[in-house]
C-alpha cells in the first residue's frame, strides 16, 4: 500500500452490483488516483426470495463475469485488493461457488495471479438448531415466529458476515476476498478499520459509497471514489455529468433503512445522528461527525423456504359491465372454479391446500385495500391468476381448471352466455415453477465473530508459473 | 396545498424484507421547514392513511437530508402470496395528498 496509509486510505465502489455495468473510463480515471483497495456488493434481498431459496443469481452469468474481470484486472494493475460481498444475489454457498468458477475461467483467460480468499457465509441447520435452544437466536422487529421446524423447512439459511472474517483475508494474504452473504457496509470497512481510521466514519463511508452512484444527484454512468482521514470522509464520483452533493450524500445515508441514524452491524451500530455533510467543490462532498457504539456481537439471519409452486394466467377486462361489478363477478369466478376442482379433483385436495389468487390491475392490485382512491372505475382492467400449489402439476391443472370460468362466468346483465376474459396466451396456462417466502429476521449470537463463516485460500496463477 | 407540491421527491422502499420506509425530500431549507412548521406530517397521519397501529410508526425528522423518514412493518412480507409489490416502491401514493396548511 501506499506510504501515506495512515494519514488517508481512498477506495473504489465501481458499480453498485456486480453485473450492474462497470463503467471503463471512469474506473481508470479512479484508478488514477492511486486507491488503496475496490470493493462491490453483488447481493440483495431487494429482488424477492427466489435467489436465496432456489440457489441461482438474478443477474446474467456474462454481465458479472464482465464486470468481476474489469475488477480483477484493475486490482491486479494497481497491485490492491479487491473484496466482492453477497456473491451470487444471495450469498448462499452455491451464489459463491458460481461467482468462483467464473472468477477462476477469468484467472485464466487474462492470465492473472491471484490470492482468494473463499468466503462461505451459508448456516448448518443443526448448528443454529443448537444456538436457538441456548436462546442464542433473536428475533428483529417484525419477525416471524422460529422454531426447529422453521429451520429444517428452510431451503437455505445464511448469516451476514461482519468485517472479521474479511480481515483475517486480508491479513492473510488475499488478493481478492470473495464473500458470501456480508454487511455492504463492511466490505468497505474492514480496511479501513484495520489501518485504524475511526470507526464511524469506516461504516459510514462504506454505506454512502456501497450503491455506486445511487448516490449522487442524478444517476449515471460511473464510479465512486472515497477518501478517509482520521476527522473527515470525503466523496466524490468519476463519470459524466455526475456529481455528490451534501443533501444527496445525507439523503442517500437513509436510503432503504428503518431508522435513518442508527445503522445495525455485526459489531455494534453506526450513529449518523451528529453526522455534517458539506461541499468540498462542485463534485465532492465532505463527512464528519460519523460515530460507532460497540455492541454484543450478532448475526443477521436470512432464510427463504418453498411456499409452493405457481401457474398464472393473464388477460384483461373491457366490458364496462363485469367492470362495474369486478369484485363480486370475481368472487363468482372463484366460486365456480372451486367447485369444477372439487368435482374432478375432489378426494385428492381440499381448499385449504392450494392458493388462488386474482391481481386485478387497474383495480388496486398494486396498493390492495391501502388503495386511497377505491371509487374510481378504470376501462380496462387486467388479471393475473396466480395459482399457487405443492406441486407444479397441480398448481397446473389449477390453472387449467381455471380458464373456462374465466372466461365465460355470466352476469345477470348480459342475456345468454359471455366471453368476459381476453386472455393473452395460447396455452392459457404458464407455469411459474417453484415460488419461495421470507421464514427469517433474526440475529444469531456465535461465541466467536468467525465461528459462522468458513475461509478456503486459493491461489490462482497464469498456467506457465508455479503458485507456491 | 399538498405534500406532492412541496416535496421534490416521495418515494416508498423495503428496508429489508419485513419493513416498508418512507422518504419525503425537499429542494430547499424553506420547503422543508413549511412542512415541518404545519405539523401535519406526524405518526397519527400517517398511521391513519396506512390503517396500521400508532405505536408500529417510526418517524424521523432529518434536517441535513431534508427528509422526513417513516417506517412500519411490511402490512404483507415481501414475496409472501398476495404482495403485489416485491419492491415495494409504489406504495407512497397516499402520502401525495396529504394537506399541509
Amino acid at each position: 500500500m501506499a506510504p501515506d496509509k495512515f494519514q488517508q486510505i481512498r477506495f473504489i465502489s465501481p458499480v453498485g452490483s456486480v453485473g450492474g455495468g462497470i463503467c471503463c473510463a471512469a474506473l481508470d480515471e479512479a484508478l488514477a488516483q492511486a486507491p488503496h483497495f475496490i470493493a462491490c456488493d453483488a447481493g440483495t434481498t431487494d429482488a424477492g426470495p427466489f435467489s436465496l431459496g432456489m440457489g441461482m443469481p438474478i443477474f446474467p452469468r456474462e454481465a458479472v463475469k464482465r464486470d468481476l474481470s474489469l475488477m480483477l484486472r484493475a486490482g491486479r494493475k494497481a497491485n490492491i485488493p479487491v473484496l466482492i460481498g453477497s456473491a451470487g444475489t444471495a450469498g448462499g454457498d452455491v451464489h459463491v461457488d458460481w461467482v468462483l468458477e467464473i472468477a477462476r475461467e477469468i484467472v485464466a483467460e487474462h492470465h492473472l495471479t491471484l490470492r482468494m480468499a473463499v468466503i462461505y457465509a451459508e448456516q448448518d441447520k443443526a448448528y443454529l438448531k443448537r444456538l436457538l435452544q441456548q436462546n442464542r437466536i433473536l428475533p428483529l422487529d417484525p419477525a416471524p415466529p422460529i422454531s426447529e421446524g422453521i429451520i429444517d423447512s428452510s431451503s437455505r439459511i445464511v448469516g451476514m458476515m461482519g468485517v472479521e472474517p474479511l480481515q483475517q483475508a486480508i491479513a492473510d494474504g488475499a488478493d481478492f476476498v470473495l464473500a458470501g452473504r456480508c454487511s455492504d457496509s463492511a466490505l468497505f470497512a474492514a480496511i479501513p478499520l484495520m489501518q485504524g481510521f475511526p470507526p464511524g466514519l469506516a461504516w459510514h463511508a462504506g454505506k454512502v459509497s456501497e450503491c455506486g452512484t445511487l448516490v449522487c444527484e442524478a444517476l449515471g454512468k460511473g464510479v465512486i471514489f472515497t477518501t478517509i482521514s482520521q476527522d473527515e470522509i470525503s466523496i466524490r464520483p468519476y463519470g459524466d455529468g455526475l456529481r455528490c452533493t451534501p443533501q444527496r450524500v445525507a439523503a442517500h445515508s437513509m436510503y432503504e433503512n428503518s431508522n435513518p441514524y442508527l445503522h445495525r452491524e455485526c459489531s455494534g451500530t453506526f450513529d449518523l445522528t451528529n453526522s455534517t455533510f458539506d461541499a468540498i467543490d462542485d463534485v465532492t462532498v465532505r463527512i464528519r461527525g460519523s460515530e460507532f457504539i460497540s455492541e454484543p456481537y450478532t448475526v443477521k439471519l436470512e432464510g427463504a423456504a418453498l411456499a409452493g409452486y405457481q401457474s398464472i394466467i393473464v388477460g384483461g377486462i373491457r366490458d364496462p359491465r363485469v367492470i362495474g361489478q369486478l369484485e363480486s363477478w370475481l368472487a363468482g369466478v372463484r366460486g365456480y372454479i372451486d367447485e369444477s376442482v372439487s368435482h374432478v379433483l375432489g378426494d385428492e385436495l381440499d381448499k385449504s391446500s392450494y392458493s388462488l389468487i386474482f391481481h386485478a390491475y387497474g383495480f388496486n392490485a398494486v396498493m390492495g385495500s391501502l388503495e386511497p382512491d377505491q371509487t374510481h372505475l378504470p376501462h380496462e382492467v387486467g388479471i393475473v391468476l396466480e395459482v399457487t400449489a405443492s406441486t407444479q402439476d397441480l398448481a397446473h391443472k389449477l390453472a387449467q381448471l381455471s380458464r373456462q370460468p374465466l372466461l365465460h362466468y355470466p352476469i345477470k346483465d348480459w342475456a345468454g352466455s359471455i366471453t368476459a376474459f381476453a386472455c393473452l396466451h395460447n396455452p392459457a396456462v404458464i407455469d411459474r415453477g417453484p415460488v419461495y417466502r421470507f421464514t427469517l429476521n433474526h440475529v444469531a449470537i456465535p461465541s466467536t465473530p468467525a465461528e459462522m463463516f468458513r475461509t478456503h485460500f486459493i491461489d490462482l496463477c497464469r498456467s506457465e508459473e508455479s503458485c507456491s | 396545498m399538498l405534500l406532492a407540491d412541496i416535496a421534490n421527491l416521495i418515494r416508498s422502499k423495503n428496508a429489508g424484507p419485513f419493513t416498508l420506509t418512507f422518504d419525503i425530500m425537499f429542494a430547499d431549507l424553506a420547503s422543508y421547514r413549511r412542512v415541518k412548521d404545519s405539523g401535519a406530517l406526524n405518526p397519527a397521519a400517517f398511521a391513519k392513511l396506512y390503517r396500521c397501529p400508532v405505536e408500529k410508526v417510526c418517524f424521523f425528522e432529518c434536517e441535513n437530508a431534508l427528509a422526513f423518514k417513516f417506517s412500519i412493518p411490511r402490512p404483507l412480507t415481501q414475496g409472501e402470496l398476495g404482495d403485489g409489490d416485491m419492491h415495494g416502491g409504489q406504495q407512497f401514493i397516499p402520502l401525495m395528498n396529504l394537506e399541509i396548511p
